[in-house]
């Protein structure tokens, strides 16, 4: 860091700004982390948000591929980088140099609230690293984790090869999306030594109904009651031998504690398992993220930061924010609506029993309690929820309706992409089942010994689309790789149950 | 200052060039670099590498977006796939990557892909060139070619000699004693010229496959050769009946429907020959496609002996490549390898198909000369 930090220190004027800002973001009530802000040249940018915002990640030929686009976008002026910012206690944030005043504000303003919702978002408790034992302050030390992975990769790509240590982070990067997102809240697992112990009854007894007199016993407990029973408790039995007791969603978890890595491969599995963990609350809330920070830069820059000569460069530069394309989702645009929506109806007192009751739409539309609960309900909002809560419950007819808001489709018949509803609830579930599980299909891992062989059989989830195959089969290879036993993966294709699997040599693919 | 990024950049470039090899096949018989090549530059378009995970399959998702338009209308161009708005960095759309490689780059490529040996010059060092090269330094001299770090050098020794430099005041006086200045010497070296007839069969069963073809193949030869030589012409001939000079363009476009007499290509690439390129000076390199089918025995007869008599003497070598075509009787080929079987000089290739280019390309230059 030492290099960025000689020379990208803020000028002057910025860091009045700066300060500023900061009183405005204060007084409003967004509860921020202390801020720095850094001035990259546009070739550092790209540098820097090639790694993700990290300058000091470990070796990977994909930033590279990632910084070459990004130059190349830049060069031929598609696509410019605005801002960057890290959720790192303090956090960290950087301005493209260059660029004019009111963009730099408008950048300050936008970092500020995502630093915001960093700090106070629910889904972001599980980066911190615990808390200071004299300050009490949260820890997130991302930027030295980040350092420390890399100073572990370099280690090991010293003493194996790079090459080697290559190929084995590229297998893992295939299956960094196989996480948990529910893992960190869930209740620490109880340790597996106890039951271990626990010798099984030999024989244990089939559970039958209570017999009082003799003569009723093959009426109470006829024979298939009894041999169903015998089934049941076959089947527990058998689910009890069975490992892991229940699928386990977290797939980098359970290679880590049971594969048989060698040490630098279980410490580079470890690093991006970390990583993976570490960004899934941003891919949890995207649309909640970029709204709260669009919502606020857009009042303060309004309020308080800009003077009159700079507001219509300032709307200039929001409006090519929120502009909106067909086929794609904007999350600044749905975000900053939503909250802008909470807040009105919270302010008119529209919720609660009576609200939901009403039907008159005349009624409805003049609705006006006067609670001015607004601004209270958004900052609860930002705290407690993730995108897909958020869409779940504060998106309603009204504003898909407003919003123009419409589901899209592939239309296999005609071969391309068309409207396909516009109705409440059609919208609804489109947009919760692309957001669940951060967009990517459900897998868990089912069984570790398959076919008593020392096999790993994962699952998948299947909720209406088949997986790409073919990169299916390249998981599989890259799953056998840390598993070193074959590997299955049961899914559906094309509505038939299928099993895809890798021996270490050859792929196949068979209906179950 | 050297960014940390370089280190990854030129991994993901080696990367890169390795598919590029790996593709080179595909993209050759693809022809997808023809069109694309600017002044001196290629530019390949490079599929992102994408690091395979459990995803969705295209299209299965759909998505949710905002704007008008009525349900069954389409969107305009295509939507990016479901899972894009939950992408944490997440991009504008999946743009293909393009690199540019200029095209010494590419033919070093081919080179090695190919395996093909650098070509021997015909031994022609009779022609020379003057060339001034800087080589040394003296003490004499113009100003313009001081040379600055030299001069201050033996200034600096002769002070720390003389005991008058002072390090805590570093001041170096050169003197006209320290004075260097570059030094030049005049080298002669052979010079190597290469023209290159491409001669093309345009009569009727020649198709639009088979000229596609041809096309591909002469832009990978000329893209060799480029590398080979520093100064190299092209010349075009086409010919069904009789023969005529055409450039580039009508040379891949013009179609004629008459019979073909293959001797009168020849013949017009002697005259050629004679007139602009003799072949003391020249590396020559005729190229002849055809699809086999020539008007008479008669006339394949003179053909062997033009290239007996005028072209073989002066030519490196003399390439003949029959595409295959529906229409052709592909006979022409067999008579020159009865004519020629023991002459390294006249090398002969079939190419049924597109695939079959980079095989024709390796035979073709693949003997180095």
């Amino acid at each position: 860091m030492a290099q960025f930090a000689l020379k990208t220190a803020l000028p002057n004027y910025l860091r009045d700004e700066q300060k500023r800002i900061e009183e405005f973001v204060r007084g409003v009530g967004l509860d921020v982390f202390p801020t720095v802000f850094e001035v990259l040249s546009y070739d550092q940018m790209n540098e820097v948000a090639a790694y993700g915002g990290f300058p000091t990640r470990y070796p990977h030929w994909r930033w590279g591929m990632e910084y070459e686009r990004l130059s190349k976008s830049h060069e031929y002026g598609l696509s410019k980088i605005y801002e960057l910012v890290i959720n790192n206690n303090p956090a960290i944030a950087y301005l493209l140099e260059g660029n004019s005043l009111v963009d730099q504000k408008l950048v300050m303003a936008h970092v500020y609230a995502h630093v915001d919702f960093f700090k106070n978002n629910f889904c972001f408790r599980m980066t911190s690293q615990g808390r200071d034992p004299r300050s009490g302050e949260d820890l997130r030390k991302w930027i030295d984790t980040m350092a420390n992975h890399g100073a572990i990769i370099r280690k090991w790509a010293n003493r194996i090869g790079l090459e080697t240590v290559e190929q084995f982070i590229d297998a893992c990067l295939s299956l960094e999306n196989l996480i948990d997102p529910q893992k960190p809240f869930l209740p620490k697992e109880m340790s597996p030594s106890t039951s271990e112990e626990e010798e099984p009854p030999e024989t244990p007894e089939v559970p039958l109904l209570r017999v009082d007199r003799e003569y009723m016993e093959s009426f109470i407990n006829p024979e298939e009651f009894v041999e169903s029973q015998k089934k049941k408790l076959a089947e527990e039995a058998e689910q009890a031998q069975r490992f892991p007791t229940e699928p386990q969603r977290d797939v980098l978890g359970f290679l880590l504690d049971n594969a048989p890595l060698q040490r630098w491969e279980r410490e580079c599995l470890a690093v991006i398992r970390t990583e993976a963990y570490y960004f899934l609350p941003q891919m949890q809330t995207k649309i909640m993220n970029e709204g709260w920070a669009s919502y606020w830069h857009s009042r303060l820059m309004t309020e308080n930061i800009c003077d009159a000569s700079e507001i219509v460069d300032y709307a200039d530069r929001c409006a090519s924010v929120l502009a909106t394309s067909p086929g794609q989702l904007n999350p600044y645009k749905l975000g900053i609506e939503l909250f802008r929506h909470i807040e009105d109806r919270w302010n008119r007192g529209q919720f609660g029993k009576e609200w939901d009751d009403c039907q008159d739409w005349e009624l409805r539309r003049h609705w006006d309690r006067r609670t001015g609960l607004g601004r209270e309900k958004i900052f609860e909002v930002r705290a407690l929820y993730n995108d897909v809560t958020f869409i779940d419950e504060y998106l309603t007819e009204d504003f898909v309706f407003d919003q123009k808001m419409y589901s899209f489709g592939y239309n296999q018949r005609n071969d391309r992409w068309e409207i396909e509803s516009r109705t409440f609830q059609d919208v609804k579930n489109q947009l919760l089942t692309s957001l669940t599980n951060a967009g990517s299909p459900i897998i868990s891992v089912v069984d570790a010994n398959h076919g008593n062989r020392s096999e790993l059989l994962l699952g998948h989830t299947h909720q209406g689309a088949d997986l790409r195959l073919d990169w299916a089969k390249e998981v599989v290879k890259a799953l056998c790789r840390v598993w070193t036993r074959p590997v299955e993966i049961h899914t559906i294709v094309d509505e038939k149950p299928t099993a895809l699997r890798f021996d270490g040599k050859d792929h196949s693919q068979k209906s179950l | 200052m050297s960014l940390r990024i370089d280190q990854d950049h030129s991994r993901f470039r080696n990367i890169v060039r390795g598919r590029i090899r790996q593709n080179l096949r595909k993209y050759i018989s693809k022809g997808e670099l023809l069109g694309r090549q600017g002044k001196d530059i290629v530019s390949i378009p490079i599929p992102h590498i994408d690091i395979p995970k459990l995803r969705f399959g295209d299209k299965q998702q759909g998505g949710v977006a905002q704007g008008d338009g009525e349900p069954g209308d389409a969107l305009s161009g295509s939507p990016q796939d479901g899972d894009g708005e939950g992408k944490a960095g997440d991009q504008a759309g999946d743009h293909p990557l393009e690199v540019e490689l200029t095209l010494d780059e590419l033919a070093d490529i081919l080179g090695e892909e190919l395996e093909l040996p650098n070509i021997e010059n015909k031994g022609k060092s009779a022609i020379v060139d003057k060339k001034d090269r800087y080589v040394g330094v003296r003490n004499v001299g113009p100003n313009s070619l001081r040379h600055f770090k030299r001069t201050f050098r033996s200034a600096l020794r002769r002070q720390i000699a003389l005991g008058t430099y002072d390090p805590k005041r570093p001041v170096i006086i050169p003197t006209r004693d320290d004075m260097r200045y570059k030094s030049w010497k005049t080298e002669e070296e052979p010079v190597a010229n290469a023209v290159i007839i491409y001669m093309m069969d345009v009569s009727g069963s020649m198709g639009d496959e088979q000229k596609e073809i041809v096309r591909i193949e002469s832009f990978w030869i000329d893209t060799w050769l480029r590398k080979q030589y520093k100064d190299i012409a092209t010349r075009f001939i086409i010919h069904d009946a009789a023969a005529r000079e055409v450039d580039r363009d009508t040379f891949f476009r013009t179609r004629e429907s008459g019979g073909t007499m293959i001797s009168s290509a020849y013949r017009l690439a002697a005259e050629m020959i004679e007139r602009d390129y003799p072949s003391e000076q020249w590396n020559i390199y005729p190229f002849h496609f055809s699809d086999g089918d020539n008007w008479s025995v008669d006339d394949t007869l003179l053909c062997v002996d033009i290239l007996k008599k005028l072209l073989l003497p002066v030519s490196n070598v003399f390439c003949y490549g029959q595409v295959d075509s529906p229409y052709g009787s592909g006979q022409f080929i067999k008579d020159l390898k009865e004519h020629f079987s023991d002459d390294e000089q006249l090398i002969t290739s079939e190419i049924n198909d597109r695939d079959a280019i980079v095989e024709s390309i390796r035979e073709f230059l693949g003997k180095g000369k």
